[in-house]
This record gives structure tokens, sequence and C-alpha cells, in this order.
């Protein structure tokens, strides 16, 4: 079967249809956007030649924002209205931050829910924050591809709780972005240095970025990236270190930093003599406090012992992600190195101590977390042929809620593989009980109160029996973004109960659609415009879908089915032409609805062949 | 051969034969080929059905993936597969020379105020532990006995419950 190409309007026909996707490594210093160009992952550069952006963003007068390095200019001289680390705070509540009194923000102290900052633009999340941040990537990308994007595949560290992950995403659609995937930072990396290396066998990614540290153990064999165990803090980066070198500095140099400004120059100032000890033996710090000028030597020793409790941390977690995975240190093949903490000789001796192997510097640590994420974006997008990537994830924390007593019940353990889903039975307390709160946790601790707090649900309509007899059957699904949902049904009278899902750290879909209708990156969009082409654009991905199943298993199909399933394709293809939006959604839904049954043909054929005499060794 | 979700075993699935010696490298070697056919990823530009069917596959092959990787579980689900369930929750009765044993494992553990003492302790749990194994082996793959071989799973679970005890006890000393 035979499809028209229709572009989108404005867009020019592409020459080879080929799907335009990136790689966005959101970090906390800085992030970049990288892209598979004939056949090579790169990170695409700035119009100055800059690949990375720094994570900064500045609210202007006028309404204007300024983003990466012009922001960081005001980092000390307009310190509230300057965001910087602000992947710190998403998904997290003022409580969480345990350095907000060192932050120079104005947090909105409102106590519900995701932090919010007070800025001259008026109140922020840090959803919105960060969606400034990825809206400059993605117009960099497009320029630089001179193409629409089709979509990203934006990465967070492992140990990212639901939370933090879903706030990331919610700032990837804000800035206008198709999210591919959520990925793993240390799997990225993995699949960048594997794939340029062809490696087989254990890895272990250690991941020190400036807000957050991960430590994975991923097996690679024949482009499968299987993550085996993942661990680590995302509350403990290169940044903490930064700020334990700023007060040891000022200390000594008899200073208080009282103003928001202050701390932030002397933080700067800090990291500045940290960058510098890496490759030098001793350094100055240099900063202004108070508008007088602070000066003082440092010696690469003096910042290896404020640095060891920090890195002792890493050190713990990777030990105990071993042990978790059951491994023995060394049958691990290799010890990749992400992250510019990494860059730290401190670092380094601690993983080359515990491992006893020197780990693998060949990679630039700032660029190969965005270099992974372009591979599988390019993958995502359909551009790599089938069997050459594959990735397969975990769950980074158990999953579970809350019962009797404030303790914890696990319903998904972590490090179970993704995509995953699981049933667990609860019953009632009291006699008569029709209504149920569902709490759900996560983390690894028993009581309730040492997890986070991810949603809290209220199951109604119960029908009415004696305690104990009623059977609650709450079912977690972890998808494959390792994003989870929440469903409950009362299974004895199989009356599905209503449930509401009020996220503890999240924004609700109001807030979301709230500020999408608010504008951003794309104000000239009427949302009735935007809404009727993005139905358009996938109804040409149904389409297109369609006629490549139809073309590699169309003769799994009878006469009539076919006939049947090319009909309601032609309605949809009439549908597209036209501008009706719902009439392209109605047409869509018939038209997946009538493709179900092949579709789960062609997943039987695809099992079977799995299995089809298959030796271990072809695997 | 029908291979719907719901129709076939996690043996069947694996295309590995229902015993309980099983090499998990071939497991492993298994669930890669299996999720290289069903994953997600490999439907993400397909339409929304097929991307639906990938996931329940995918979560299906990882559920089952679960089970036969790991010996106890594998040897829970062969006893099932033979009519006999495990019936964690409510069967609990273990012989009383069991309940001693164990009950003087956890005196030992609680009393270990060393690195050594605690390392005594689970010299002589892991050589239970593999005996046990051995047991389970030969009641389902040598004489089929899947009701001596529940036995076996039951008093494993609590070997096993005990072991991850004592693991934490020597991550607390680890730091």
């Amino acid at each position: 079967m035979a499809l028209l190409q229709i572009s989108e309007p404005g867009a020019s026909p592409e020459p080879h249809a080929r799907r335009h996707a990136v790689g966005i490594d959101l970090g906390t210093t800085h992030s970049l956007v990288a892209a598979v160009r004939s056949g090579v992952a790169e990170c695409l550069p700035d119009h100055g030649g800059e690949v990375l952006l720094p994570s900064a963003v500045r609210y202007l007068d006028g309404g204007r924002v300024a983003v990466g390095r012009t922001a960081l200019a005001g980092a000390a001289s307009d310190p509230k209205n300057t965001i910087v680390s602000v992947k710190r705070l998403m998904g997290r509540g003022l409580a969480d931050v345990d350095d907000s009194g060192r932050l120079a923000y104005d947090f909105v102290d409102d106590d519900v829910g995701m932090v919010r900052l007070s800025t001259r633009a008026g109140v922020k999340s840090p959803v919105e924050v960060s969606a400034e941040i990825l809206a400059v990537l993605r117009e960099r990308a497009e320029d630089t591809l001179d193409a629409h994007l089709y979509g990203a595949v934006v990465t967070v560290p492992a140990y990212f709780d639901d939370a933090q992950r879903q706030a990331t995403k919610d700032a990837a659609e804000l800035a206008g972005l198709q999210v591919l995937r959520l990925i793993s930072e240390p799997t990225a990396a993995s699949i960048a240095y594997g794939l340029d290396n062809a490696s087989e066998g254990l890895y272990a990614v250690y991941d020190l970025g400036g807000g957050t540290f991960d430590i994975s153990l991923l097996r690679m064999t024949k482009g499968v990236f299987e993550v085996v165990a993942t661990g680590g803090d995302s509350a403990l980066g290169g940044d903490d270190i930064d700020a334990a070198l700023a007060a040891w500095a000022l200390q000594r140099a008899g200073v208080e930093a009282s103003s928001a400004g202050d701390r932030r120059a002397a933080t700067i100032a800090a990291r500045a003599a940290k960058e510098a000890l890496s490759s030098e033996e001793r350094t100055r710090f240099r900063c202004a406090i108070a508008g007088r000028a602070v000066e003082l030597a440092v010696e690469r020793s003096d910042l290896e012992a404020i640095a060891k409790p920090f890195v002792d941390r890493t050190i713990a977690a990777v030990r105990a992600v071993v042990r978790d995975a059951r491994v023995v240190r060394d049958r691990i093949d290799g010890i990749v190195l992400v992250g510019g903490a990494t860059r730290m000789p401190l670092v380094r001796r601690a993983v080359h101590d515990f491992f006893g192997r020197a780990p693998l510097t060949n990679l630039d640590p700032d660029q190969v977390v965005a270099l992974g994420a372009a591979r599988q974006a390019d993958a995502l997008a359909g551009n790599v042929g089938a069997g050459e990537l594959l990735l397969l994830d975990v769950v980074p924390l158990s999953l579970g809620i809350e019962t009797m007593g404030g303790l914890v019940e696990r319903i998904i353990e972590r490090n179970s593989p993704i995509p995953t889903a699981h049933a667990q039975s609860f019953t009632t307390f009291q006699d008569g009980q029709t209504a149920m709160a569902i709490h759900v946790v996560q983390g690894e601790r028993d009581l309730v109160a040492d997890c986070r707090s991810l949603a809290r649900f209220e199951l109604r309509g119960i029908p009415p029996m004696v305690a104990g007899a009623a059977r609650i059957e709450v079912t977690f699904t972890v998808d494959a973004d390792g994003l989870l949902s929440v469903e409950a049904r009362e299974a004895t009278s199989g009356v599905e109960a209503s449930v509401t899902v009020k996220p503890s750290y999240g924004l609700s879909d109001d807030e979301v659609t709230r500020m999408l209708q608010e504008g951003f990156g794309h104000a000239e969009d009427d949302m009735a415009v935007r809404a009727l082409r993005e139905a358009q654009v996938d109804a040409d991905r149904l389409l297109a879908a369609l006629a490549s199943a139809l073309a590699s298993d169309g003769e799994l199909l009878a006469a009539d089915e076919r006939a049947a399933i090319d009909a309601l394709a032609a309605t949809l293809r009439r549908e597209r032409a036209g501008e009706d939006r719902s009439a392209i959604e109605d047409a869509m839904r018939a038209l997946s609805t009538a493709t179900e049954p092949f579709a789960a043909e062609r997943m039987d054929r695809g099992i079977r062949r799995a299995l089809a005499g298959r030796r271990v060794e072809d695997v | 051969m029908d291979m719907r979700l719901s129709s076939v075993d996690d043996f069947e699935l694996f295309g590995l034969p229902r015993s309980f010696a099983l090499d998990r490298a071939e497991i492993d070697a298994r669930r890669r080929a299996l999720q290289a056919e069903v994953h997600p990823d490999r439907f993400a530009t397909a339409d929304a059905a097929s991307r639906r069917a990938a996931t329940q596959w995918a979560m299906r092959v990882n559920e089952a993936y679960k089970r036969l990787a790991d010996p106890l579980r594998r040897g829970a689900a062969l006893c099932e597969l033979a009519g006999v369930p495990i019936r964690a929750e409510d069967n609990t009765a273990m012989p009383a020379e069991f309940l001693r044993q164990q009950m003087a494992w956890r005196e030992a553990l609680e009393d270990a105020a060393s690195r050594a003492d605690i390392e005594a302790v689970e010299r002589d749990l892991d050589g239970e532990r593999r005996n046990r194994y051995q047991r389970l082996a030969a009641a389902l793959d040598e004489r089929h006995d899947a009701v001596a071989a529940s036995r076996e799973v039951r008093a494993l679970m609590f070997i096993e419950r005990f072991a991850a005890d004592v693991e934490r006890r020597v991550a607390a000393f680890e730091g």
C-alpha cells in the first residue's frame, strides 16, 4: 500500500523522510542537546560554537527571559530572579530542600506540593524554569537541523523518583517537545560508550553531576543495554562540594557572606577554584564580598579534605549497588565516569581503589550523556535498523502503599525490569466501610515517614460489607519511561471504584494545561490551531505505521479484514486533509480499534520468531 | 502454537524445559531475545494498538523473567504448575525443629558483636541453604514430588528472609 507523504503545513517535505530526533541532557549546572547526523552522534553548538548551555534562567524586566551564559552573568547581582541548579527543585517540596535557607530565592511558602519561586516575572514552578532551558535547546536544534523535531529523549538521574521524572516530562512538553522517552543518565552514557567501543560485558557507570549522584551496573550484549541494578543519591553532587569549599574559604578569610548575592559570588569562586585544582596543585580563590576583594591560596589537599566526606558517600552507594546486584567486584569489565565532577583526581582515585582498576576516561564526561540520548532518540524515531539498539531499564526505587500503622507495603521492588505491572489485594478495616484512602509512596524504608510521598487516592463506592470482606485490588503499572500509574477496583463485587489522584509534589493536569495556554515558546500559536496540527501529525504517524505493518505482515489478514482496515484508513486520510480535529480523532480511534487484533497477531509472530530454534549464541 | 498472553506458562514463553536446573545465562539470553521482539521501543513509531500490545507482552516477559531467574520463585512456580500452590501467606506451619534452628540463628545474629560473629552465622546459613536447594532440585527434577518440593520452598522462604537480615547487618558494619 503506497501512502502519500503529507508534510505539516509550513514544513518542507524531507528528502529521505528521516525523522529528526534529539537527545537532551537537562543538567544541574549545564544542559546539552545532541543529534545523530550521518550516522554520528554530536552535540549541537550555539551560534558562538558552545555546546554547554549553563542551566541558568534570569527573569528580566518587560517579560524578557535570558537563558544560559547571559543569565548566569546576573547570578550574583540579581540572585532572586536568576535561577540556577533548578534541577534540584524538580518534584520537590519546600521541606525536601534542606538547603533552602542557603539558596538565594524567594520561596513561596504555601506548603503545598512542589516548591514555587517568586520572581520579577511572577511565581514560577521549577517545571516552568526548566522549560525555558529546554525551549532554548529545542530552538537550537531546530535551527541547526533546519527541521521540525519529531521528538526528544530527555535524560534524568537514574535515582530520580516518580515525581522528579514526571516534573521533567512536564517541562519538556511545556517547551513544545514530544518526549519519546525519559532515560537514565548513566544508561545514556553507557549507550554512547558501548556503541562507540563495541563493548560487551558488565559495566559500572559512576555519574557525579552538579546535583545528583548515580551508580548503575549494566550488561551490554550486542546492542542490548540491560540495567542490572541502580542506586545513588538524588541530592548529592558537585554543588555540595562547591558550597563546602566556599564556606571554608570565607571562614579562612574571616568574612561573612550575608547577602544572597555574596553567597552566590562565593560559590562561583569556589567552583572555579575546584575546577582549577583538577589540573593544578594550587590555585587562588578570588571573589568580592560586600564590595571587598577576598583572595586566598587553596591547595589541592585542602579541597580533597573538604570533598572527602561527599566522595565517601558516593562510594558507600556504589558498595550498596554492587551488593544488591550480587556481583563480585572483579567481574566488572569496565567503569565509565560521567559528570564534570569526575574530573577531580580524588574521585578517580576513590573509584580506582574500590574497583581495583582504573576507570575509563576516553569520553568527555560532560557530553557523553547527551550523545547516548541522541542515539536512543534516533532509534526511537525509527532511523536505526532493528536489533541495533535496545535498552532494558529498571525501577530505581521500590514503590508501595501505606498500610495500618504508617508502614509501607511494597508492591514493586527496586531494580525490577520495566515495563512492569503488579497487583496486590487489600481489605477494609471497618464494617460498612465504603471508601478507602490510598497513599502511594516510593523508597526502601519500612516507615511511610521515611519514604517519598507520590500521590494520595480516594477510592469511593465500595459496597458496604463486614470488615475484611472487601477485596481491593490495587494495580501498579510502571511504563518504559519509569513512570507509575495506579488503578484500584473492588474485586468481589466487580465494582470499579472511582479514583482521584492528587500528586504530592507534581503539577496537576489543569496546571500543565494552564501553563501551556499561557504560551511557552509558541505564543503565536492559537491553542485550537495547535491541537489541529497535533491531530494531523498523529494521523500521519498512524497511517505511516500502518503502512509499514501491512507491508511486513499484511498476509496475516484475511481479505475482508484487510478491506475493512483499508476503508478506515481511507476515511482517516480524507479527514486528515480537512480542518475538523474531532473528525480526525474519531477516524484515528476507529482505525486503531480495528487494527487491534492485527497488532496482537503480529506480536505473536514476533514471539514465535524469538523462539523458533534460536540458539543462545545467536541471541 | 498459540502464543496468547494468558495461554502460555513462563517456561513455554521462554522456550525452556519445565525443570528446576536451568542455566541463568540462558534465561538472561532468552529474555533479551524476547524483549528484542516485543519491547515497546521496537514499536515506538507504530500505531497505538501495536504499542499497547507490545507493552503488555514486555510486562509479561519481565514478569516471567523475575519468576524464572530467581531459583526460589522458579521452584515455587514449578510446584504451582504441578498442582501444589505454595500459599506462603496462609501456610506458615513449619516443623518444630526448623523453627528451633531459626530461633537459634536469630539469637546468634542479635548477639553478634563483630564482623567475624556475623560471618559465622552467614557460613552456617549458606550451608543450610545449599542443602535445601539441592533437595529442592532433587524433589522437582528427579523424584517429581511437588509436595516435598513445596516444603523445601517454604523453608527456603524463611531462610532467604533471614539471609536478607544478615546482609543488612553486614551492610551496617561496612557503613
